[in-house]
């Protein structure tokens, strides 16, 4: 299972992406939340602490399920990111279009 | 995992060779990806910044390869070259589709294309390779890195 999930006391559904988010598994994770928001979740932490990569269709699934959230009133955010997975964001740009914090946790409080 | 082959025509030129032959099978790009960079760089004390770029450019350019240039059909194969020279790899994948015009294709970071959920893993690779050629036909992608 690449992703585990649960739903902090303040409603936050936390994502974690274990191993990979790749053209393989993007399908699961894009219907993982669109289950999510159909149950009435809308505030969203993908944590990629234990991420070792993520390709571009990944980072294409990440934009769709953006869109998704946005558009059901919702929010969601990165954190977690290693040096050579944020590199990935920001060569593509996407490090503008999402809120990215440094860990979980500090993620969190921010919401 | 597929079918491995490997020469050493290019002991001369201080280089070697191996090529990898793999269906196109989403499932196996992990595998395919571990090899050629273990094959590639292990030996050579590469860096981590190294190995990432390797893993990035081939499980883009294999993913390419399987779902656009095969259309995902698992009976046609992808041909994976390795040229192993002292100081860089360089990597060639090959498909059997018709191939397609790289040119073509908008960069991802324009704004206006900023949040379409195709077309960054041509732009990722010309970004992380320090050199990258097509043939004429398109379905072949040579793309070179450092090996240290």
């Amino acid at each position: 299972m690449a992703f585990k999930t649960n739903r902090t006391d303040a409603g936050i559904t936390v994502v974690k992406v274990e191993g990979q988010l790749v053209v393989g598994n993007r399908q699961e994770l894009k219907e993982l939340v669109q289950d999510a928001v159909e149950r009435g979740d809308r505030k969203f932490l993908f944590d990629f602490t234990p991420t070792a990569y993520i390709d571009s269709s990944g980072l294409g699934a990440l934009v769709s399920i953006s869109k998704r959230v946005r558009e059901a009133g919702g929010d969601l955010r990165l954190a977690g990111l290693n040096d050579d997975l944020r590199s990935l964001f920001e060569l593509t740009k996407l490090d503008t279009l999402f809120p990215i914090a440094g860990s979980a946790a500090e993620a969190l409080t921010g919401f | 995992m597929g079918d491995a082959e490997g020469a050493s025509a290019g002991e001369r030129s201080g280089s070697e060779r191996f090529r990898l032959i793999v269906a196109s099978d989403l499932t196996r790009i992990g595998d395919v990806v571990e090899t050629v960079t273990c094959c590639s760089l292990a030996r050579q004390g590469a860096s981590r910044q190294s190995f990432f770029r390797l893993r990035t450019i081939l499980a883009e350019a294999v993913t390419n390869a399987m779902v656009y240039g095969n259309r995902g059909e698992t009976s046609r194969l992808v041909t994976i070259e390795v040229e192993l020279h002292p100081d860089r790899v360089v990597v060639s994948v090959s498909d059997e589709g018709n191939g397609f015009n790289p040119a073509l294709f908008p960069a991802p970071t324009d704004a206006d294309r900023l949040e379409a959920t195709r077309g960054r893993g041509l732009f990722l690779i010309r970004r992380l390779a320090d050199h990258v050629t097509f043939n004429d036909r398109g379905n072949t992608i040579w793309m070179t890195l450092p090996r240290s």
